[in-house]
């Protein structure tokens, strides 16, 4: 029989609203970034000057490049400890110390941004470590490495474990079993963590402003110092670069998932 | 559940006006997207009926008794109760209820909570609705379970739960969907059986959807064949069983072996038949008068007798009797009874049961054995090809 | 059973590097705050004292826990301002939760009730804002809210007001920013548990009866009720310690936790303070916490 929606005018009306508050917002930020005049209330015609204006900024280019390199080696290096710390609490039954291990995996999901910040600068000091690109790089990856395991230990969860134990009665080892049909059929799953990893260290204000040092500020941090003195157009036309990186990172990755998701039905009978 | 049920009224409400119909469905069509789903069903169903609908996946059962209980409105004909059209009414303004498929018990709430369910919603007293739902429990024998979850209940129970909650508001008419399908072999005969026996005892009328024809026979009054969406016959069991209206209808309930061939000539009440795999058949005409041309002689694998010689020819008999020689192909034994495959000497191949009556049977047949299948032309049925 | 314990031992290794860097980065890191939050504000560089020397020996640090003194924590007890800032805080974090709840329900379920096809669509169209940056998002609001801002030329235009709303530095500013944040947290676990619901045991309480809105309450929404302490854990946790939102859209005459916090540590460079009103922070957020911990433990790992 085939399934009924029972949608309802109400279902309607309340999602289209919902998704029409989540995105006019950013929509009307893009449109704005386009408008040649200074005055962000008037309207003064399609102009791209606010780019120019951007990429005339030598602070501003500096601290993009700076939140890029970030966010690309933190979300590497969590996607690496996240994912085997997803295989250790999915795969490995109970060891000792998995509750700490666990705890301490989930509680940064939700811990607020200052404690996290605060508690990490206060180690780096002690530590006397020299503050900038690798204590904001270790503090996001702290983070982030997180998201990844939940992301991937999720999926790990929801798979079939009989193909593993298919591979091994096939002739694999535990470990080679893992490698040949687990790995290629949880790689959308590490690829969704990697993007989320690399969208919350380019978004993170609070952590690096307690991890960074002074010469070091991420994008973050500087369009925040410059909202606080009011609304720019460039900062309109900096967050349109941000969010169409962001786009394309999601299309790209989801395009790499399709892929490796139908290589993993090729590997899946392996 | 017979003796120590308690005494109920139950029934008070399930006797409509004599002579009419409790249930009237006219010309009811429904349409998904461009599948036509149900394609113009009329039925009538009297009070105290038990009535299945039996059919293949998809063939419409049951989206034909969702719009009963009201969850898709048909988008053409009337569904009278009582006399009243209900086709838009909405489920809880029915006095009609369901028992789903996979039960669909409230997780979150006891088995006496779950009951009490519908008695609530019809605003009873509170003492009402506590006699009431004793009275279930003690009719599906859950004394004692009143407090459990639904997940702490075995299957079986879970389906008497269902049954209970379905039954406390005395709706007049019940609609089963599928409601064994989920039970083991041994406990769904069972239950079949219980079923039955409260269907009667209640005097409701009960209507069951269901895809297992032996379910379907042994319980209903009555059964709906139906077929993309719509009835291809409405007869009780037995009618359907030995007079199938048409070629699907024979093949789909029960097996049968078919021949396709071309009327030869009349010879009183007798057809002669010229088939293709099985030679020349006689055949008793049908009841409806056929012209000539192509048809389908049918024959239930059980009313086909096998021998080494052929029947004892008894004067008189011997011309009319049909006989087909063959050796035996394939033996397949099933307890009760054992199905042979006859390779004939014409080229088709006809079944033959034969109940294994005796436990050491010398006579059995080996493969590669000569026989003769015959068969009476009373056993036979015409189709139409 | 025997055959899935083969994989356990690899993958406790696999465990090694992770554990020993949440160790390293996210536990050892909480004893320095404790340390500090119970330390002596220092004009000196790091700004507390006593400070450790683990080169000085088992004498040196007994006297530097001698030294160490709940002063700090008397200084947030008495003084307003950090009283003030803790109630606001949480006050603030129940009255967004509830407005996400009520707003994030509807959409919830107007998803899960969408055909499966489109379900996926809508998933994703709710997650991606989540991608874009928390602070851009926040900025899209400067831009829509201030004084000469769409909002109010909208308003002019329509005759609904006479003269432009202030809407910047007011809570109604803050509700929207965080309702608008957090909106997808709220969503996420929501549909989870509307979409795993069966339809039919809806159809069966209408079968039993119940008209619509009764089949709502009493059987859809305390089946959803996992989904919905999920939501509520999810925002309320960080919208406690939030920082960034009130400090751009709400008015800077009452400050939350997470206001203070940042204050003290950047502006007033008193850390033994700041250490100390995150403690506190952590301490109000402890059973919140807890509780998200074992629902998400029991949601991941319970699996199938």
């Amino acid at each position: 029989m085939r399934k009924l929606s029972r949608l309802s005018r109400f279902n309607i009306a309340s999602l289209a609203l919902g998704l029409a508050f989540l995105y006019l917002p950013i929509l009307i930020l893009v449109i704005y970034s386009f408008n040649a005049s200074r005055l962000v209330t008037v309207w003064g015609g399609w102009s791209l000057r606010w780019y120019h204006e951007f990429f005339g900024d030598r602070a501003m280019i500096e601290a993009a490049w700076m939140s890029f390199r970030v966010a690309v080696s933190s979300a590497s290096i969590a996607t690496l400890l996240g994912t085997l710390a997803a295989v250790a609490l999915s795969r490995g039954e109970g060891f000792r110390g998995r509750t700490l291990f666990s705890g301490m995996l989930y509680a940064p999901l939700v811990m607020p941004e200052v404690i996290t910040g605060l508690s990490l600068l206060l180690l780096f000091v002690a530590l006397n470590a020299e503050r900038g690109f690798w204590t904001v790089t270790i503090a996001h990856t702290t983070l982030t490495m997180c998201f990844v395991a939940v992301v991937v230990q999720s999926r790990l969860g929801s798979l079939d474990r009989s193909l593993e134990e298919a591979a091994m009665d096939l002739g694999c080892n535990p470990v080679r079993a893992f490698v040949a049909v687990t790995l290629p059929l949880i790689a959308p799953a590490i690829v969704a963590g990697w993007m989320l990893a690399f969208t919350l260290s380019l978004d993170d204000l609070v952590i690096a402003s307690f991890t960074t040092g002074p010469g070091s500020a991420t994008l973050p941090i500087r369009i925040y110092s410059e909202v606080r003195l009011g609304v720019k157009p460039e900062i309109n036309a900096i967050c349109t670069l941000v969010i169409g990186l962001i786009a394309g990172v999601i299309v790209i990755a989801s395009l790499a998932s399709k892929l490796s998701s139908s290589q993993a039905e090729s590997a899946a009978p392996l | 559940m017979t003796d120590e049920l308690p005494k109920t009224d139950l029934a008070a409400d399930a006797h409509p006006a004599a002579g009419q119909p409790l249930l009237r469905i006219e010309g009811v069509a429904k349409t998904f997207g461009t599948f036509r789903a149900v394609d113009g069903v009329s039925l009538d169903i009297k009070a105290g009926e038990f009535f299945a609908l039996l059919g293949p996946s998809g063939c419409g059962k049951t989206t034909l008794l969702r719009m009963l209980a009201g969850f898709e409105a048909p988008d053409e004909g009337r569904i009278l109760l009582d006399g009243k059209d209900i086709a838009q009414a909405l489920p809880h303004e029915r006095p009609i209820n369901m028992m789903f498929q996979n039960y669909a018990l409230f997780p979150h709430l006891s088995v006496r909570d779950n009951i009490a369910f519908g008695l609530k919603r019809a605003g009873l007293a509170r003492t009402e609705i506590a006699t009431r739902v004793a009275e279930m429990v003690a009719l599906v024998k859950l004394e004692g379970l009143e407090k459990r979850k639904p997940d702490q209940l075995s299957g079986g129970q879970r389906q008497r739960v269902a049954l209970a909650r379905a039954l406390a508001r005395r709706p007049k008419l019940l609609l089963l969907d599928e409601p064994l399908a989920a039970l083991d072999k041994k406990l769904r005969e069972n239950t079949q059986g219980e079923l039955m026996e409260l269907q009667r005892r209640l005097g409701m009328t009960f209507i069951i959807v269901t895809h297992d024809q032996e379910e379907a026979m042994t319980m209903a009054d009555r059964i709906g064949v139906m077929k993309s969406g719509k009835l291809a016959q409405v007869a009780p069991p037995r009618e359907l069983y030995e007079a199938p209206r048409s070629r699907w209808i024979a093949e789909f309930v029960g097996d049968i072996n078919l021949f396709d061939g071309e009327s030869k000539l009349r010879d009183g009440h007798r057809l002669v038949i010229g088939t293709r795999d099985a030679g020349t058949l006689v055949v008793a005409e049908p009841r409806e008068p056929v012209g000539a041309g192509r048809f389908a002689v049918a024959i239930r694998p059980e009313k086909i007798k096998l021998s080494r010689r052929g029947p004892v020819s008894e004067a008189g008999h011997e011309t009319t009797l049909n006989r087909l020689d063959g050796v035996i192909a394939d033996i397949c034994y099933l307890g009760g009874s054992t199905t042979y495959k006859v390779k004939l000497e014409t080229g088709g191949m006809v079944q033959a049961s034969v109940a294994n009556s005796a436990r050491l049977d010398v006579d059995a047949y080996s493969l590669n054995q000569h026989v003769v299948a015959w068969f009476t032309p009373d056993d036979c049925v015409v189709l139409p090809s | 059973m025997s055959s899935r314990r083969i994989f356990a031992r690899p993958a406790r290794f696999a465990a090694i590097a992770p554990y020993l860097w949440m160790v390293l980065f996210f536990l050892v890191p909480f004893g320095f705050v404790l340390k500090i939050g119970l330390s002596q504000t220092a004009i000196a560089q790091p700004p507390y004292e006593p400070v450790f020397d683990l080169t000085a020996g088992w004498e040196a640090l007994k006297t530097a826990f001698a030294a160490l003194s709940i002063d700090n924590f008397k200084l947030l007890a008495s003084d307003d301002i950090y009283v003030f800032a803790y109630v606001r805080s949480l006050t603030v974090a129940l009255t967004a939760t509830a407005l996400l709840l009520v707003i994030g329900y509807p959409i919830a379920y107007g998803m899960a009730r969408l055909p499966k096809r489109w379900q996926a669509v809508a998933m994703v169209l709710v997650i991606v804002p989540f991608w874009t940056s928390f602070l851009i998002r926040i900025y899209a609001w400067i831009n829509i809210l201030q004084h000469d801002g769409l909002l109010n030329q909208i308003l002019l235009a329509l005759h609904l007001v006479s003269q432009p709303v202030v809407w910047l530095s007011t809570d109604t500013a803050m509700y929207i920013g965080i309702v608008y944040s957090y909106l997808p947290f709220m969503i996420l676990p929501l549909y989870a548990t509307l979409a795993k619901m069966e339809p039919v045991l809806e159809e069966a309480a209408s079968d039993l009866g119940a008209p619509p809105l009764q089949v709502f309450w009493l059987v859809t929404f305390p089946l959803s009720l996992p989904g919905v302490g999920a939501g509520v854990l999810l925002c309320f946790i960080p919208i406690v310690g939030e920082f960034v939102i009130p400090d751009l859209l709400a008015g800077s005459n009452s400050l939350m936790i997470g206001q203070t916090l940042w204050l003290e540590f950047f502006t007033n460079k008193d850390w033994p303070v700041a250490s100390a009103a995150a403690i506190v922070l952590l301490v109000v957020l402890l059973v919140p916490l807890l509780l998200y911990e074992r629902l998400q433990k029991r949601q991941l790992e319970q699996g199938r």
